[in-house]
C-alpha cells in the first residue's frame, strides 16, 4: 500500500498526489513512469513520475482527470493509499549533444517535462522552458518550472496569461532571434508535440517527445504499446517513453489512442 | 490386484459445448469417485513403470493410482505432493499425452491410463476435504530472493520454505501466480486453484512483494549487497511477444495473445465495464498460430462474444503444438482451422481499424533442422479474410528485462538465461535461474522440474558457504 501524504488541486481537473513509495523513489530518473491501480477491479494507468524525494522517499504523481480511473485516483485524499503502485517504468530520457535545450510542456505535460528541466539544469545546461495551456486556469508548476530555468516563458491560447498563442510561437521567436538550442523535449497532447517536431525538423534541431500509448503491463510483456520509431517497432513502456520526435509516427499513435475511446465511455455508468 | 481390460480412458465428464461458449467456467468437470477407482483400476501397477520417467519430476505414479483404487485419497494426494506441490494444476495444464501417458505401457494397444484426470482427481479431492493444518517450519536459515511467481518460482519458495530458507518472491503484477493467473484462462485452469497454493506458500511463511520489477525497482545486485539476500532464483518466464512483423500489424484490433490474454484473465475484461478493463474483439476474430496459446486466445475470443473465430496455422494439423485435449475442446466449440495458411498482411480501413487478414496458402516441403517438413507458400493462392481482430499467438521469448539490467549475467543469442541444467547455476555466484527464461516458453510441470533442482542447489550452495564462514 502507497501512502498519499499530500494532496494540491493544481487547477479543477488537475491533481497533484506526494506518495510514499521508498523503493520507487530511490531509484526514479527524469523521463520515467508508473503504473497504478486505484482499486482491486481497476484498469492499471501509467503516470509520469513529476517529481521525486530519495530521502523521503515520496513520489509525486500530477495528473488530470479524463475517464473514470483518473477520476477515482482524484477523489482520494491524504491518508488513503493507492492498492497497487509498480515502478519506476521506462528508460530515463537520453540527451543529445549540446548544453543548449529548450524543455516544452504542454497541458499536462509539464508534469513529465519539470524532472527533465530540473536535472538538465543541475547539471548545468542552459535551460529554457515553454508551458502552455488552454488557459491561464489550467496553468501549474510555473513557479517550479521558472526555478530551473535560465529563462521561462508561458502561453496561453486565450491570452488569459503570458503570450496568447502556443508553445511553438515562443520557439519559433527564440529561433529567429538567434537563440536556436541545441535540442529540445516536448511533452504535451500529441497535435503540440507533432507542430514542435515540424518547427524543429525544419531547423534540424534534435527533438525528443514522450509518448502516452496505451498500456497494460509495463515491462515488455503485452506489447500493446508499440509505436513506430525510424520504420522500427518499438515498445513505449521498455523502449521509451522518449523518441526522437523526428522519426516517430505521429499518426499511428493518434490512431492507437483511439482505439477504447467508446468504450470507456461505460466504465462507471449505470451497468 | 487384477487390471480390467478396459481399451478406453473414462471419458471426461464436462461441460457441454454449446453450453461453455457463454460462460468462462470450467470446462471439464472432473471424474466422481467411482469412475476415478474404475480409472485407477486400468493401471497395470507396473514393475517397471515407464511413466514416472516420463514425468519431469519423477511423480510415483502407479503408487498413487494404487491409493485412488483402494480409496485412501489422502494418501494418494501426499504421494503426489511429494513431488509436485501443485498437482490440482498439472493434472489440469500438462501435455500429459507427450510425458507421463505417452510411455504407459497400456497405452501400446489401447489408451493409456488417465494419469494426468487421476492426479485431477487426488488433489481436488484434497482440497475439498482434508483438514490437514499447514505446520510451518521455523524460518531461521539465510535470505534467499525469488523473481517472478510463475510455476518455477513458487516451487524454488515453497522447497527453500520447507527447510527454514526466509524466502521473498518478487513479483511485477498485482497478483502473483505467472502465467497460470494472466496466461491460462479461467476456464481451464480456475484461478482459486492457483490462490489455493499461493496461499498455502504463504502460510508455511513464503513473503510475496507484488509490484515490485526486478531490474527496475530494485537490481539483482542490490538484493544481494544491500538487502542481504543470498541467493537469487531468477524465474521470470517468457513474456516477450513475438510478432510476425508484416505490414500492418500495428492496427488498431491487432493484438499479441500476452495482452488479449492478460487484458481477458488478470484485469478480468470479460466482466468490463464491472472490471474497468475494456478488450476490443470484434465479431470475426482470426488467431495464428496453433499450441495452447493460441487455442486459449481463440476460445477466449468465443467466449467473449466473437461470432466466428478462425485459427490461421502455417503448418499440417499433425504439427500443431497444442495439447490434444485443447484441440478438441476447441473444435467442439465450433473454432475454425484453417491450416498450411500464412498471414502476409494486416488490411485495415481508412480509420486504421483492421477489417482484413490476407493469406496464403501452403504445402509442406523438405524437412528443416527441427524435422518438421517445410511450408512453402503456393504461388498465387492469396486470399483474405474478413476480420475485425486479428491475435497473435506465434510464440513468446525471455523477458530480456533483467539481463539487460543485471552485469555479468550470461544469455543466449536468443537473450535466455544461461543456466546449468543439472543445478540452474548462472554465470553470478549465487544467482540462479530456471522454468520459461531458460528454455524459452515450454510447460509449467518443466519449470517446476527447474525449480526443484535450482532449490536443491541453493540449498547446497548456501550450506557449504556458511560453513565455510563458520
Ligand atoms: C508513460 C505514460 C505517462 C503518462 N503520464 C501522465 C501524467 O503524468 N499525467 C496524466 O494526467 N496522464 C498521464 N498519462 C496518461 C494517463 O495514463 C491516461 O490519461 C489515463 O490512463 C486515462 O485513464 P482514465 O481511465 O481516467 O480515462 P479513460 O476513461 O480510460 O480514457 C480517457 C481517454 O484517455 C485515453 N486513455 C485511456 N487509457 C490510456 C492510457 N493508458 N494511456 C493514454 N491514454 C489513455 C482513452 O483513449 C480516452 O480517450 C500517461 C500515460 C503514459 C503511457
Ligand atoms: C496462454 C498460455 C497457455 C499455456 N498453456 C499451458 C498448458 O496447457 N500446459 C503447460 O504445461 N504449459 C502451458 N503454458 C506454458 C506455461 O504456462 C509456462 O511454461 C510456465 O508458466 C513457465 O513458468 P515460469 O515460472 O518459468 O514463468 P511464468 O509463468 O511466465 O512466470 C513468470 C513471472 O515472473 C514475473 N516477472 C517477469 N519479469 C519480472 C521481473 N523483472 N521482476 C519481477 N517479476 C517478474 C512475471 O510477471 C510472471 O508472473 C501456457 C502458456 C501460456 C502463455
Ligand atoms: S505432473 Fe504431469 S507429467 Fe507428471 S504425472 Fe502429472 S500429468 Fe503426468
Ligand atoms: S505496456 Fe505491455 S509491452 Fe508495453
Amino acid at each position: 500500500m502507497f501512502k498519499i501524504i499530500e494532496k494540491q488541486e493544481l487547477a479543477p481537473t488537475l491533481k497533484l498526489f506526494r506518495v510514499e513509495a521508498p523503493m520507487i523513489a530511490r531509484r526514479a530518473q527524469p523521463g520515467q513512469f508508473v503504473i497504478l491501480r486505484v482499486h482491486e477491479q481497476g484498469e492499471r494507468i501509467p503516470l509520469t513520475i513529476a517529481d521525486f524525494d530519495r530521502e523521503q522517499g515520496t513520489i509525486t504523481l500530477v495528473f488530470q482527470e479524463v475517464g473514470h480511473s483518473t477520476q477515482l485516483l482524484g477523489a482520494l485524499a491524504v491518508g488513503d493509499s493507492i492498492p497497487d503502485l509498480l515502478g519506476p517504468l521506462g528508460e530515463p530520457t537520453e540527451h543529445p549533444e549540446g548544453k543548449n535545450v529548450v524543455c516544452i510542456g504542454g497541458g499536462v505535460g509539464v508534469a513529465p517535462v519539470y524532472p527533465e528541466a530540473k536535472a538538465l539544469h543541475e547539471q548545468g545546461y542552459n535551460v529554457t522552458t515553454i508551458i502552455g495551456a488552454r488557459t491561464a486556469e489550467l496553468l501549474f508548476f510555473e513557479a517550479e518550472m521558472a526555478a530551473v530555468s535560465n529563462q521561462a516563458f508561458v502561453t496561453t491560447d486565450d491570452g488569459s496569461k503570458g503570450h496568447k498563442g502556443f508553445v511553438t510561437d515562443v520557439l519559433q521567436k527564440l529561433i529567429d532571434e538567434g537563440k536556436k538550442p541545441d535540442f529540445v523535449i516536448a511533452v504535451g497532447p500529441i497535435p503540440m508535440m507533432r507542430a514542435v517536431a515540424e518547427l524543429t525538423r525544419k531547423y534540424e534541431i534534435k527533438t525528443i517527445v514522450s509518448l502516452n500509448s496505451m498500456m497494460v503491463d509495463g515491462t515488455g510483456m503485452c506489447g500493446g504499446c508499440r509505436v513506430t520509431v525510424g520504420g522500427e517497432v518499438k515498445f513505449t513502456c521498455v523502449d521509451g517513453p522518449a523518441f526522437d520526435a523526428h522519426e516517430l509516427d505521429f499518426d499511428e499513435q493518434v490512431r492507437r489512442l483511439e482505439m477504447y475511446k467508446e468504450m470507456e465511455k461505460k466504465v462507471g455508468g449505470e451497468c | 490386484m487384477m487390471a480390467k481390460i478396459v481399451p478406453k480412458k473414462h471419458p471426461m465428464p464436462a461441460q457441454p459445448a454449446e453450453e461453455r461458449v457463454k460462460n468462462f467456467d470450467e470446462v471439464p468437470y472432473g471424474y466422481d469417485e467411482d469412475t476415478a477407482i474404475a480409472e485407477a483400476l486400468r493401471c497395470l501397477q507396473c514393475k517397471n513403470p515407464r511413466c514416472i520417467e516420463g514425468c519431469p519430476v519423477g511423480i510415483n505414479i502407479p503408487a498413487f493410482i494404487l491409493k485412488i483404487a483402494e480409496k485412501d485419497y489422502q494418501s494418494a494426494a501426499d504421494i503426489l505432493k511429494d513431488k509436485n506441490s501443485l498437482p490440482a494444476v498439472c493434472g489440469r495444464v500438462c501435455p500429459q499425452e507427450e510425458q507421463c501417458e505417452q510411455v504407459c505401457i497400456v497405452g501400446i494397444k489401447n489408451e493409456p491410463v488417465a494419469i494426468g484426470r487421476l492426479e485431477r482427481f487426488a488433489a481436488d479431492w484434497e482440497a475439498a476435504n482434508s483438514n490437514k493444518e499447514v505446520e510451518p517450519v521455523p524460518l531461521t536459515g539465510p535470505k534467499v530472493a525469488v523473481v517472478g511467481s510463475g510455476p518455477a518460482g513458487l516451487t524454488v519458495a515453497g522447497e527453500l520454505v520447507r527447510k527454514g530458507y526466509r524466502v521473498t518472491i518478487f513479483e511485477a503484477f498485482h497478483q502473483p501466480g505467472g502465467v497460470l493467473m494472466y496466461g491460462i484462462p479461467e476456464f481451464r485452469l480456475p484461478k482459486a486453484i492457483v490462490q489455493r497454493e499461493i496461499d498455502y506458500l504463504k502460510k508455511l511463511g513464503v513473503e510475496i512483494q507484488l509490484n515490485v520489477v526486478v531490474g527496475r525497482t530494485v537490481t539483482i545486485e542490490e538484493l544481494m549487497t544491500e538487502e542481504g539476500y543470498e541467493a537469487v532464483f531468477v524465474g521470470s518466464g517468457a513474456g516477450l511477444p513475438y510478432f510476425l512483423n508484416i505490414p500492418g500489424e500495428n492496427l488498431n484490433g491487432v493484438y499479441s495473445a500476452n495482452e488479449f490474454l492478460t487484458r481477458t484473465n488478470l484485469m478480468r475484461a470479460y466482466m468490463f465495464p464491472k472490471w474497468e478493463t475494456p478488450i476490443h474483439v470484434g465479431k470475426r476474430v482470426a488467431v495464428v498460430g496453433a499450441g495452447n496459446v493460441a487455442m486459449d486466445a481463440a476460445r477466449t475470443a468465443l467466449r467473449l462474444g466473437a461470432e466466428e473465430v478462425h485459427i490461421v496455422y502455417r503448418r499440417s494439423e499433425k504439427e500443431m503444438p497444442a495439447r490434444i485435449e485443447e484441440i478438441e475442446h476447441a473444435r467442439e466449440e465450433g473454432i475454425n482451422f484453417n491450416l498450411l495458411t500464412n498471414p502476409i498482411e494486416v488490411l485495415g480501413d481508412e480509420k486504421g481499424w483492421v477489417n482484413g487478414l490476407k493469406c496464403v496458402k501452403m504445402e509442406l516441403g523438405e524437412p528443416d533442422q527441427s524435422g518438421r517438413r517445410r511450408p512453402v507458400p503456393i504461388a498465387g493462392s492469396e486470399f483474405v479474410f474478413p476480420v475485425d481482430v486479428v491475435v497473435v499467438a506465434i510464440g513468446q521469448g525471455p523477458n530480456p528485462l533483467i539481463p539487460r539490467t543485471t552485469s555479468g549475467l550470461e544469455t543466449s543469442k536468443w537473450g535466455n538465461i544461461i543456466a546449468d541444467p543439472e543445478t540452474g547455476r548462472t554465470s553470478i555466484p549465487g544467482v540462479y535461474a530456471g522454468g520459461d527464461v531458460v528454455t524459452g516458453a515450454a510447460t509449467v510441470i518443466k519449470a517446476m522440474g527447474a525449480g526443484k533442482v535450482a532449490a536443491q542447489a541453493i540449498d547446497k550452495y548456501l550450506t557449504s558457504k556458511n560453513e565455510e564462514a563458520n
